[in-house]
């Protein structure tokens, strides 16, 4: 029965997108305002068929179906209730379905904020994204059925891979790169309308905009988020390992930064449209490459290839998204022809356009790396991959680069700088980071990259307090205004440019934890029996004993040990393994102590009940929380300045009648 | 000529050069931090090519050849191509405290290098995860599920 509603629903998602899809762009193309009503109602359609079909999955999930195929793969009696929900993500069909599920509340909620525009843009935007759901319902129906029955019915299931319930933020993570990913859609489906229309107009371009930022906000969180489950569940002593699936998250990220840049310039000096334009049908690109490369199992082995059947769809699709990109590009593209030109040497748009060259260039060297070992694969047979050392010499430098340029771009003026201007922008600035420098190295830091890493940290930091600061003095000075009334009303009068900064400021923290933790890491192994101890850094862990637990899904076995740092605090740490039924292997649990500056991180490798003892992986790791503590920033940042403008006049209206109090945060929930 | 047009000309045979000279420095990085997965009939069978770059070796631990020094920290094995007797099989250092799982005939990938002394060094021992369902035979006990070996295929993370 859950099987049948889950098919129709399904089906009729695919006849919903199908009829949209050609209806919206047929009436884009001629202009037939009446079109857009019908395919308004598609797209409410597809949203109740595939969000329905989610529900039904879910259903089957929690009433433990499993005479549906999926359920029976993922599904356990003995998994707790989150788990078992959390699961309709945790396996590849689950996964895609739930892929449709966002997809048809991004083309809905674009639908509703576009209904009364002038109908031709809206029309072939939501035709193009119709006809990416179209892809979606037909991979969900067909290769990737997960509503396929199962007979016999079998009385238990496996229940979903142990290292996806084990920590919280398993929850919580996939969601969120999932909105990420899926959320390119609407970019591309604006882009294309764009192209398609041969025109880019002013309105049309801050749609694109602000389209463009909620995906890369829920992009950004799902990257710190799924970086901080690898260090806090996988135990291997670290939070970026550069693979396929991480790379994955981050190419379409990499682009839509630039796109966000980018678009600064073709707003101000009206140029560089098919640039970035063809930035926003990248991201789309790089958001499908990532989902076939994590999705359909190419990088376990290529050889897998053949049996798995969502793959070569897959490339199909990729390819002719590709074809279509470049056509439209080629075709269309000389149409936007631009109205204004480029400044000087020293302006915002030549160092914008330098930062945007340089994340095509990290965009470049990421995907080779990630994507040679299948090419060689496929043409010569032989198994390789690229070691993170690659990574790391060509990735590093080119990011230390653009953290220069988060600087210097916002140091200088649109259009022409004067060599006064440039002396009084860069004085103060430089002199902190070249500072900072010195002090690092008096303290005893060592490491060119670093340091370079910390110096150009600090000059970007007191550039981005000072630009938030100014308007603000100004405000104080002219208006006569309080400290709170003038930071209040110059972040509200122009809220990109203050989430803006907010957002940089929350790279800076990244740039340097993950620098002060790659570059002044200390690890030691050890095996202790009870009593024994052994020292790390300033810190002297002693076992206290095993001891052993059963969860309802799973057995564990933790070692104690009490920890004492430099000051002769205690903590109570206990790394654990977990054992879960019916995985062959146990699941680590490492265990943190966390502090503002450093973390000391604790990995229970192996243990002997007998003698008693145990073997811990040991690591410190400075400042690495703050590469999670950025996320408030982020999140901060880009919701304030995607909130839409016109609510400003409601918003100063209110102001008048009640003293404003703090700005409206929800990044303080995240 | 006009000055915008040749000043793009000039802006594009810039870009080329700096796009040509990132790959060219790319594909050079590439081709020095190659990890090659090989078996250890594999590997032996590239003779000097195998010396030097970063290997993941895949295979068993070979019955009967662990061996601890006598401060039980460093451990040497013999890894094979599979579990049965006379299969090629390559002897490996490492001086890193196995994982829990690691034992006789379990599939392990072992990264690290080798050399002309026939000697594989590793400084990664990471032991197969399997993450397929196997279903347990009537009567067998939770622990018995646990000793089920994981095909050599899948590569450990």
């Amino acid at each position: 029965m859950t099987s049948t509603v889950g098919t129709v629903l399904v089906l009729g998602g695919l006849l919903a997108a199908a009829f949209g899809a050609v209806v919206g762009i047929e009436g884009g193309l001629r202009h037939r305002a009446g079109a857009l009503k019908i395919v308004l109602g598609a797209v409410t359609a597809f949203l109740i068929c595939m969000v329905g079909a989610n529900l039904t999955m879910v259903y089957a999930l929690i009433t433990h179906d499993f005479s549906v195929h999926y359920v029976s793969q993922v599904g356990s009696r003995a998994t707790p209730l989150v788990y078992t929900i959390v699961s309709l993500w945790s396996a590849l069909e689950g996964s895609i379905l739930f892929w449709g599920a966002i997809l048809s509340v991004y083309v809905f909620g674009f639908a509703r904020a576009h209904r009364s525009d002038p109908p031709t843009n809206p029309l072939l935007a939501l035709g193009t994204m119709l006809a990416v759901g179209v892809f979606f319902a037909f991979l969900i129906a067909g290769p990737a059925n997960p509503f396929g029955r199962v007979d016999p019915v079998p009385a238990d299931g496996p229940g979903p891979n142990p290292l996806l319930q084990n920590h919280v933020l398993m929850v919580v993570h996939p969601p969120m790169l999932y909105l990420g990913y899926v959320g390119m859609v609407v970019p591309f489906g604006i882009a294309v309308a764009a192209l398609l229309r041969g025109q880019l107009g002013d309105a049309w371009m801050a749609v694109l905009r602000r389209w463009t930022l909620i995906p890369w906000t829920f992009l950004s969180v799902g990257i710190v988020l799924g970086s901080w489950w690898a260090y806090a569940v996988l135990g291997w002593g670290g939070y970026w390992a550069w693979d396929p699936v991480e790379n994955a998250s981050f190419l379409p990220w990499l682009t839509a930064t630039a796109f966000l840049h980018s678009a600064m310039v073709q707003e101000r000096r009206h140029t560089l449209k098919l640039w970035t334009l063809s930035l926003s049908l990248g991201s789309f690109l790089l958001t499908i490459l990532g989902t076939f490369m994590t999705r359909s199992g190419v990088f376990n082995s290529v050889h897998s290839f053949t049996q798995s059947e969502i793959g070569p769809t897959f490339l199909v699709f990729l390819g002719v998204v590709l074809v279509v990109s470049i056509v439209l590009i080629a075709v269309r593209g000389p149409l936007l022809v631009p109205e204004g030109a480029l400044g000087g040497v020293a302006s915002r748009e030549t160092a914008i356009l330098v930062n945007n060259l340089l994340f095509a260039a990290l965009t470049f060297t990421v995907l080779l790396g990630t994507v040679f070992p299948l090419v060689r694969e496929a043409f010569s047979g032989v198994r390789i991959s690229v070691g993170a050392p690659y990574f790391n010499r060509m990735a590093l430098p080119l990011g230390v680069a653009i953290l220069f340029l988060m600087g210097v771009g916002p140091s200088l003026p649109w259009g022409r700088a004067s060599p006064e201007t440039l002396q009084r922008q860069f004085l103060i600035p430089a002199a902190v980071g070249v500072a900072v420098v010195v002090v690092c190295v008096l303290a005893g830091l060592r490491g060119a990259l670093a340091l370079l890493t910390f110096g150009f940290a600090g000059f970007v930091a007191v550039v981005t307090l000072r630009e938030m600061a100014l308007p603000i003095r100004v405000r104080m000075r002219e208006q006569r205004e309080s400290l709170l009334q003038a930071t209040w009303r110059s972040a509200t009068r122009s809220r990109r440019r203050f989430g803006g900064y907010v957002v940089h400021a929350g790279v800076v923290m990244v740039f340097v934890a993950i620098a002060a933790s790659q570059s002044y890491v200390v690890h030691t192994t050890a095996t202790l029996t009870p009593g024994q101890r052994f020292q790390l850094g300033s810190y002297t862990v002693q076992l206290s004993g095993l001891r052993n637990g059963v969860d309802p899904h799973r057995r564990w076995t933790a070692a104690e040990v009490d920890v004492t740092d430099g000051k002769g605090r205690h903590t109570l740490l206990a790394p654990r393994m977990n054992f879960y039924e019916r995985s062959t292997d146990p699941i680590g649990s490492p265990a943190v102590r966390s502090a503002p500056f450093e973390d000391l991180y604790l990995t229970l490798l192996a243990f002997d009940a007998a003698t008693p003892s145990a073997s811990f992986n040991a690591w410190i790791f400075p400042m690495v929380s703050w590469i999670w503590w950025s996320l408030p920033l982020f999140v901060f940042g880009a919701l304030f300045a995607a909130w839409p403008e016109r609510r400003r006049a409601r918003a100063e209206a209110a102001e008048r009648l009640a003293v404003p109090g703090k700005a409206r945060s929800p990044g303080a929930a995240a | 000529m006009n000055p915008t047009t040749r000043n793009r000309l000039i802006a594009l045979g810039a870009l080329l050069i700096a796009g040509a000279g990132l790959a060219y420095v790319a594909f050079g990085n590439i081709g020095q931090n190659l990890v090659f997965y090989w078996t250890p009939g594999e590997m032996l069978a590239q003779g000097s090519k195998a010396y030097g770059p970063t290997i993941r070796l895949g295979g068993v631990v070979q019955p009967g050849s662990l061996q601890w020094d006598a401060a039980h920290t460093h451990l040497t094995f013999r890894v094979a191509d599979g579990p049965q007797p006379g299969a090629p099989s390559v002897v490996v250092q490492s001086r890193e405290t196995p994982p829990q799982m690691f034992r006789e005939r379990i599939g392990v990938v072992v990264e690290g290098t080798f050399d002309k002394s026939q000697t594989f060094t590793s400084s990664r021992l990471m032991v197969n995860h399997s993450n397929e369902y196997r279903p347990p035979k009537p009567g067998d006990g939770p622990d018995k599920w646990k000793t089920t070996v994981s095909a050599p295929t899948a590569e450990a993370r």
